[in-house]
């Protein structure tokens, strides 16, 4: 054991030398092992971030929903004509939420357009939309701390009460803090509960919903005095098919307003159930071809690294055949090249790790808005990174050892011949 | 040294490069005797196979056929550790091009043998320190080869060789890539050598260093055509 720790001291003397002696080599392999890591770790955790995001802001519009309009008739039914025009009214929610089971939520939406908000005189005009309390989780929209959305309190009693877009906060209140403070909606005064928390969105059906404020319907109602919905929103239960949904909601509707239920511009519907589907898929689509990329970037790394090992070996053949005349045996010449193919892989894959995650941070720490917002999440794949150094050491280890091991097998004298 | 009795022995032995077309008959048919303590020269005009037996006499090359007796032992039937063994501990190889370590010291080329032997530091030391002074290169310890002459980097070689002790030094054309002054320390070292009791084989086709010898084998087309021993024919 004493010897065999003995040889070992030798023998890493006998490698730090020549480090010491080729260190442009060195570090171009290191460099080499670096980059590809960087490059290949550094692709996959955008991916990842990006898919990360890209969900988040899909759900930004909300979760499993459909959003339903009224439109125009185009078939003739029951002796009636078609290019009836079709208007939802409020009490079609509780007929919809009765007979169609796989509705989970439901909620009514009132909107208007140029409403203008007044806070200490500075004025700006906005949308206004009444809805009801499951608005919320179907929709998305969370309050910041020390706020909240509207309660079935604030519906059942009508209360004056107003849900800010975060871009409608800024304008109106700048940095103040807008909750519990007075403003006027055309005039009638309202208090500000709540503002929304910041979201990433991807789709929309009136703006985005940073830009709009929210009332209860009861109190929309009271105040505009509107006939009509604009459009419902419901939620479906986890698992239900959004088209069987779609068919069930004509045949309900079709039943009230009369319409043929195969009349499908009689109601514009909008499924986020199959949009999100539709999403994925094509996410999906991408992030394979990313995966692929990336194996393409770790195949090139692997071959610069190859190439400079297989390089090196061709150098240092005559090297080789010399030590082997002064003695050395296979295992000296196999063990030389083995530790160091695992050094550089070391190393480079520690420098190549540690810059990913530092980039990485870099871009989480950036302010990002808009669509960058969507690269503001990089995150390092553990395993990815370290498979990737795996394999380029493994392809190191491997262009290295083996024409060393054949110059070492050969006759000492065609190795030192070796041009 | 322990005796006078034989320390390498040849019989039949040949080589033939197989280079496509052409078949070279480097070696036809070569039987010598090198017993301890010898000091012989290799002459021979180029191509004649000097080199060839020297490298197969060095065990850094197989013949074709024939036997070759290290010590009364069949090289052939040696495994890879027995003849690094051979290379590091029994014989002392020298290059016409040296081929030292480029990156490495004077200090360090000399270790290496020694490492390979696994010798301890202290013995390396020791070994290294008394091997660069007997080739009067004491001081020049640190030195790379790029900062030596082409003799003091022969000299470095020659103490490399000498690292473990070897009974037999073989060279060739030591001098081949050096002036003529450069030529004869080489010599005067080889002759310290073999007076200590070390057989040295060495390759020339300078005259004036073959006469040194006490032994002339002549090469002449891959046979040796004549063997004289202090003028007089073996
Ligand atoms: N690897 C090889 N492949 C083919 N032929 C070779 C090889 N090595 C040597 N030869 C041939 O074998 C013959 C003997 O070569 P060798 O190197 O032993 O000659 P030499 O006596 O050392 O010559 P010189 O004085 O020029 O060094 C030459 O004809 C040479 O061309
Ligand atoms: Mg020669």
């Amino acid at each position: 054991m004493k010897l065999i720790t003995y040889k070992f001291i030798l023998f890493i003397r006998l490698l730090l030398r020549e480090f010491k002696a080729q260190k442009l080599r060195m570090s171009l392999t290191v460099a080499a092992i670096a980059w590809g890591t960087i490059s290949v770790t550094l692709l996959m955790a955008f991916t990842v971030g990006l898919q990360q995001q890209m969900r988040k802001a899909s759900s930004g519009l909300g979760g499993r929903i459909m959003i339903l309009w009224g439109g125009q008739t185009s078939k003739v039914f029951q002796g009636l004509p078609p290019g009836r025009r079709i208007h939802l009214h409020p009490e079609d929610v509780d007929l919809l939420k009765k007979r169609i089971p796989e509705i989970e939520q439901i909620s009514e939406e009132y909107l208007r357009w140029g409403v203008t908000l007044d806070y200490n005189g500075k004025q700006i005009n906005k949308l206004v939309s009444g809805v009801a309390p499951s608005f919320k989780d179907m929709r998305s929209h969370y309050a910041q701390m020390g706020g909240r959305f509207i309660n079935k309190i604030d519906y059942e009693e009508k209360k004056r009460v107003i849900f800010l877009g975060t871009r409608v906060c800024e304008e109106l209140f700048g940095n103040d803090d807008p909750v519990g403070k007075r403003i006027l909606v055309n005039s009638i005064p309202f208090t500000v509960i709540g503002v929304m928390v910041d979201k990433l969105q991807n789709s929309n059906y009136h703006g985005p919903d940073e830009n709009y404020t929210i009332i209860p319907a009861t109190t929309f109602v009271a105040i505009f005095g509107d006939p009509w919905l604009d459009n419902i929103v419901f939620s479906m239960k986890e698992g239900v098919d959004s088209d069987l949904v779609e068919q069930e909601l004509f045949r309900v509707m079709g039943g009230k307003y009369r319409f043929d239920p195969t009349d499908s511009p009689a109601l514009w519907t909008w499924d986020l159930v199959k949009n999100k589907e539709i999403e994925r898929k094509i996410f999906l689509g991408i992030v394979i071809f990313m995966w692929f990329i990336g194996g393409m970037t770790l195949l090139i790394a692997g071959v610069g690294v190859a190439n400079i090992m297989y390089v090196a070996v061709r150098e240092r053949t005559r090297e080789i055949g010399t030590k082997i005349a002064l003695g050395a045996q296979r295992k000296h010449i196999i063990w030389q090249f083995l530790t160091e193919a695992l050094s550089i892989a070391f190393v480079g894959g520690l420098i190549g790790i540690s810059f990913s995650i530092l980039i990485c941070s870099l871009f989480r720490a950036l302010p990002m808005e808009g669509a960058l917002e969507l690269l503001s999440e990089p995150t390092v794949n553990v395993p990815v990174a370290f498979i990737t150094v795996g394999t380029l050491a493994v392809i190191g280890l491997f262009s290295g050892i083996f024409p060393a091991r054949k110059a070492a097998s050969v006759d000492p004298v065609e190795a030192l011949r070796y041009e | 040294m322990m005796n006078n009795g034989t320390l390498i022995s040849l019989s039949g032995i040949t080589k033939h490069y197989d280079t496509g077309k052409v078949k070279v008959r480097a070696l036809q048919g070569i039987d010598l005797e090198i017993k301890r303590g010898e000091f012989i020269a290799i002459i021979g005009p180029s191509g004649s196979g000097k080199s060839t037996l020297m490298n197969i006499v060095g065990c850094l090359d197989t013949p074709t056929a024939g036997e070759y007796l290290l010590d009364g032992r069949p090289v052939a039937n040696m495994g890879i550790h027995q003849l690094a063994a051979i290379r590091n501990k029994k014989i002392g190889f020298i290059f016409q091009n040296f081929n030292l370590l480029p990156y490495a010291t004077a200090y360090e080329n000399v270790e290496l043998p020694l490492i390979f032997a696994g010798a301890p530091g202290a013995i390396r030391k020791e070994k290294i320190m008394r091997n660069l002074s007997m080739v009067g290169l004491s001081e020049r310890a640190d030195h790379k080869p790029t900062e030596l002459s082409g003799g003091e980097m022969q000299r470095v070689a020659i103490a490399r060789a000498l690292a473990n002790d070897p009974e037999v030094i073989l060279a060739d054309e030591p001098t081949g890539n050096l002036d003529t002054r450069s030529g004869k320390e080489i010599i005067e070292i080889f002759e310290r050598l073999n007076v200590e009791g070390r057989s040295v084989v060495t390759i020339t086709h300078d005259m004036s260093i073959a006469e040194r010898c006490h032994r002339i084998v002549r090469l002449k087309d891959g046979i040796i055509e004549s063997d004289t021993r202090n003028g007089n024919k073996i």
